[in-house]
């Protein structure tokens, strides 16, 4: 890719996907332009004034099936961008219930700080395989980021106090810019770094490397050290629900809803834990966290929960691994 | 037919300019056309004033390594923002030569409320002094969009102040909005139906509905920012509670219908000029103005198309992406009809008709790109890119700011009752023209190569293209220099306009002396045709 060429490097499967569609809009774009252009040239010029003295020319009022026939057409046509443009983003934010590598991702002012459930951590660096879903989880300490990653043409904006997702398959190994897209303060434009795609051979080498303990176990730890074990598996008195086989699974509240417990239901449930409570068990029991465990700190509990829950049937290479106890 | 008045052209004739002289009879002048002026003066200094600070941001972008530290950076792109947005789009047209030709065009002989109008212009201009003293202090560096939580618990700048600046003139844009609907609905002289009324009324009514319904929306914001940012009551700030996509939907509320706030009075103007260069009536009229009023209702619903990567539901996104294209129709149909005006016309090259070609093709491209950013995977890649900025300026200044410069060659000899040189003038619309696409177009390239807005600092391999970029600025600086020189000279000594210098149609230049006298029409006017009835037809026809 030169300097010169409209498109930067394509490393996604989205990546092709989007410049097609973009394909689309330049070739549509470009003859409406044209059409018009020539319009305003070729009149200007035939019908323009020779003599100041010439009389007006007769007047045109309009014509009303001109107006419906420039309303309806390029209508229609815009209904094939919506629909296709619309497809496509349901598709990239709506990551396969199955088979994903995670990677769990901390902006803050101003730093991209990158977790894998093996234990790795980097700064400014994310390393993933080709030829597998890689799904991305999104949180900030402080303001509003965007994780963007122009090669897979895919952004999404990080929010504090939610998680954001998204997830992409990388095609082509190398490395590619990591850039902040949303503006968080003085530093945002040095708030970069690189995403290195690597064929799935090199990167198990690579996730093999010495780590100071899984995300899971960093986890088990913090959920020991914050006396989450005390309530949550051996609590005889009932006060609290059992974690095992929660994550990915339905949860009836005690409003009558129901819910299912991914991310940010646990998140949610560690910070604020009336906000959703299950249904059978008292409020004000748990402790509020919020403000007490670092973003990291909280995907690494996250990691453990969901370690709680057997990996589903297709999940062969799921990333965190399932207790041995508890077989479904 | 009108009857054309017999004006004694007596060289001592009494008109708004010399009715009375000295500062006074200017700063508590209720005359809509002096009032006008006061105006035409703050906002030109604001737009040279947000002007600098565009300067010293393309200086910066020369090296990928900057020039600036990165906070000068980021408060000079947010003073910007404000100064462009607040202080000079917001009110650019509609503040001057609306306030100037809306009762011309329409018979009246001043707004329906004078006093107001006065008090419009020191809102601006308090709210304008409260921003120049934030600048003056140090800055604010937290965009114009004033993202929480950010703006509300990181930025160590002058928020608050700014945003007082904000809220205070955002009063002046309600007041006026006010003023023009109930001029227009009241004050229309005998004969002025709303089928008569000229485009760039039409277009001012739709403008004003949108400033009196969309504006005190940001004002609610700003106060909520305010008490997010002193007491800290957990609205925006998800530490305390709140949530900082709120604020995207509140600010955007406003804020989106706001760039229609920019655009409408622009094509109002396009809208004048187009027919009286071709000699001829506008093609569609009852839909170019149908139009301007769907822009405005459909540019109510649109605003969640900002939010499409912050975490909003992918339904709403896709509610909102649908709507987007729906309000481009309006924009396309007024396109259609300004060149199909054009078709069989008799048209003459004058300064005002280039402005009127510029506008079409650049809010062309700058529509068509829209239609990019409406497309939501697309949107995912290009948006907070360099490819918005180049869309958003390919509208407000390849668009707004073309229209804006026709229309003050257009009105010129109205408001001076001078001729501008007709040569130095058609240069400098020349030098913009080019000046602009060099300037803007190789930023649609950056964005989709993906070089994010807002970066003191970027990648090398996007350093050609910026050059290029700043290149641009520079040759648009002197095509914005041009026009305040030679106007300024044309306004003492240039030659002195005829009654109608460009033969056109409409009230302010067939039944109003040239300059008008304080109360605009020597006698009650009366309307017997249609607007644009450049080919004398003696009968309503309608169109089909």
């Amino acid at each position: 890719m030169g300097v010169f060429s409209i498109f930067p490097p394509r490393a996604s499967t989205t990546a092709v996907q989007v410049d097609a569609l973009y394909t689309f809009l330049l070739i549509v774009a470009g003859i409406m332009t044209a059409l018009i252009f020539f319009c305003v040239f070729f009149f200007a010029v035939r019908y323009r004034r020779k003599n100041q003295d010439d009389p007006a020319p007769k007047a045109i009022h309009g014509s009303l099936p001109l107006e419906i026939a420039w309303s309806v057409f390029p209508f229609l046509i815009m209904l094939v961008m919506f629909a296709w443009g619309a497809k496509l983003y349901f598709q990239n934010y709506t990551p396969p219930l199955h088979d994903t590598f995670d990677i769990y991702v901390t902006g803050k002012q101003w730093m991209w700080k990158v977790q894998y459930p093996t234990g790795q951590r980097e700064i400014n660096e994310m390393h993933v395989p080709t030829g597998r879903p890689v799904k991305l989880i999104l949180a900030s300490e402080d303001v509003i980021h965007s994780f963007y990653i122009p090669a897979f043409r895919l952004k999404h904006d990080v929010v504090p106090g939610s998680y954001q997702t998204y997830w992409f398959e990388a095609t082509e190994p190398g490395r590619y810019h990591i850039l902040c897209a949303e503006y968080c303060g003085t530093n945002h434009s040095d708030m970069g770094g690189w995403v290195t795609v690597m064929k799935p051979n090199d990167f198990e080498r690579w996730l093999a490397g010495d780590t100071g303990g899984s995300m899971r176990e960093q986890g088990e730890k913090l959920f020991q050290q914050y006396g989450c074990v005390t309530c949550h598996v051996t609590d005889r008195e009932g006060r609290c629900p059992s974690l095992l086989n929660v994550f990915g699974n339905p949860v009836v509240l005690d409003d009558g809803r129901t819910v299912v417990a991914d991310e940010a239901y646990v998140r949610e449930s560690i910070l604020n834990p009336n906000a959703k409570v299950v249904k059978g068990y008292k409020h004000d029991i748990m402790p509020v966290f919020q403000g007490q465990i670092s973003e990291e700190g909280l995907l690494q509990l996250i990691v453990y929960v969901k370690s709680l829950s057997p990996p589903a049937p297709r999940s062969g290479k799921s990333a965190a691994p399932a207790p041995k106890a508890n077989p479904k | 037919m009108s009857t054309y008045l017999p004006f004694a052209r007596t060289e001592a004739r009494t008109n708004y300019l010399n009715a009375d002289y000295g500062w006074k009879s200017w700063l508590f002048t209720t005359d809509h056309k002096r009032i006008a002026l006061l105006y035409l003066f703050s906002i030109t200094a604001f737009f040279f004033v947000g002007g600098a600070f565009a300067v010293g941001m393309r200086v910066n972008l020369l090296t990928p390594e900057g020039i600036f530290a990165h906070d000068t950076y980021n408060k000079l792109f947010t003073m910007h923002g404000i100064i462009m947005v607040f202080f000079f789009l917001v009110p650019s047209i509609p503040a001057t030569l609306g306030n100037f030709l809306v009762p011309l065009m329409i018979g009246a002989r001043d707004l329906a409320f004078p006093r107001i109008n006065l008090l419009s212009w020191y809102l601006y201009m308090i709210g304008g002094a409260i921003a120049l003293t934030a600048i003056v202090k140090g800055g604010v560096d937290t965009g114009w969009t004033f993202y929480a939580p950010f703006s509300s618990t990181y930025s160590n700048t002058h928020v608050i102040l700014t945003a007082i600046g904000v809220f205070v003139s955002g009063f002046s844009s309600i007041l006026t909005g006010l003023n023009f609907i109930v001029t227009i609905h009241t004050m229309r002289a005998p004969g002025m139906t709303w089928g008569r009324l000229p485009l760039f009324v039409w277009g001012h009514y739709a403008t004003s509905l949108i400033q009196v319904l969309g504006t005190p929306v940001i004002a609610i914001t700003l106060v909520l920012l305010g008490l997010e940012r002193v007491l800290h009551a957990g609205i925006f700030d998800p530490a305390v509670g709140g949530d900082p996509v709120l604020f995207q939907h509140l600010f955007w509320f406003y804020s989106h219908p706001a760039v229609y706030i920019m655009i409408l009075p622009g094509m109002a103007v396009i809208s004048e000029i187009i027919p009286c260069f071709s000699r001829k009536a506008l093609f569609g009229y009852t839909f170019v103005a149908i139009s301007s009023i769907a822009i405005a209702v459909l540019g109510f619903l649109v605003w969640g198309h900002h939010l499409f990567v912050a975490g909003q539901s992918m339904y709403a996104s896709m509610v909102f992406s649908l709507l987007s294209f729906l309000v481009a129709i309006p924009s396309a149909i007024k396109v259609f009809n300004w060149t199909a005006t054009m078709y069989k016309g008799s048209i003459s090259y004058e300064t005002p008709m280039l402005y009127a070609f510029g506008f079409i093709g650049l809010f062309t491209i700058g529509g068509l790109t829209g239609l990019f950013l409406a497309t939501l995977a697309i949107d995912v890649h290009v948006t907070d890119t360099y490819f918005v900025i180049a869309h958003f300026h390919y509208i407000m200044v390849g668009g707004m700011v073309m229209a804006y410069l026709g229309g003050i060659h257009f009105w010129f000899p109205k408001i001076s009752g001078r001729m501008y040189p007709e040569g130095w003038a058609r240069f400098a619309a020349l030098i913009v023209f080019v000046g602009f696409n060099l300037t803007f177009f190789p930023q649609f390239i950056l964005g989709y190569q993906g070089m994010p807005r807002r970066y003191a600092h970027y990648p090398p391999e996007f350093q050609v293209l910026n050059v290029m970029s700043t290149a641009g600025a520079s040759i648009l600086a002197v095509g914005y220099l041009l026009p305040i020189i030679y106007l300024g000279w044309a306004w003492r000594k240039g030659p002195k306009a005829p009654q109608n210098p460009w033969n056109a149609k409409g009230l302010e230049w067939e039944q109003s002396p040239t300059p008008p006298p304080t109360y605009n029409f020597e006698t009650q006017p009366v309307v017997t045709e249609p607007a644009y009835n450049y080919s004398g037809e003696s009968e309503e026809v309608g169109i089909g």
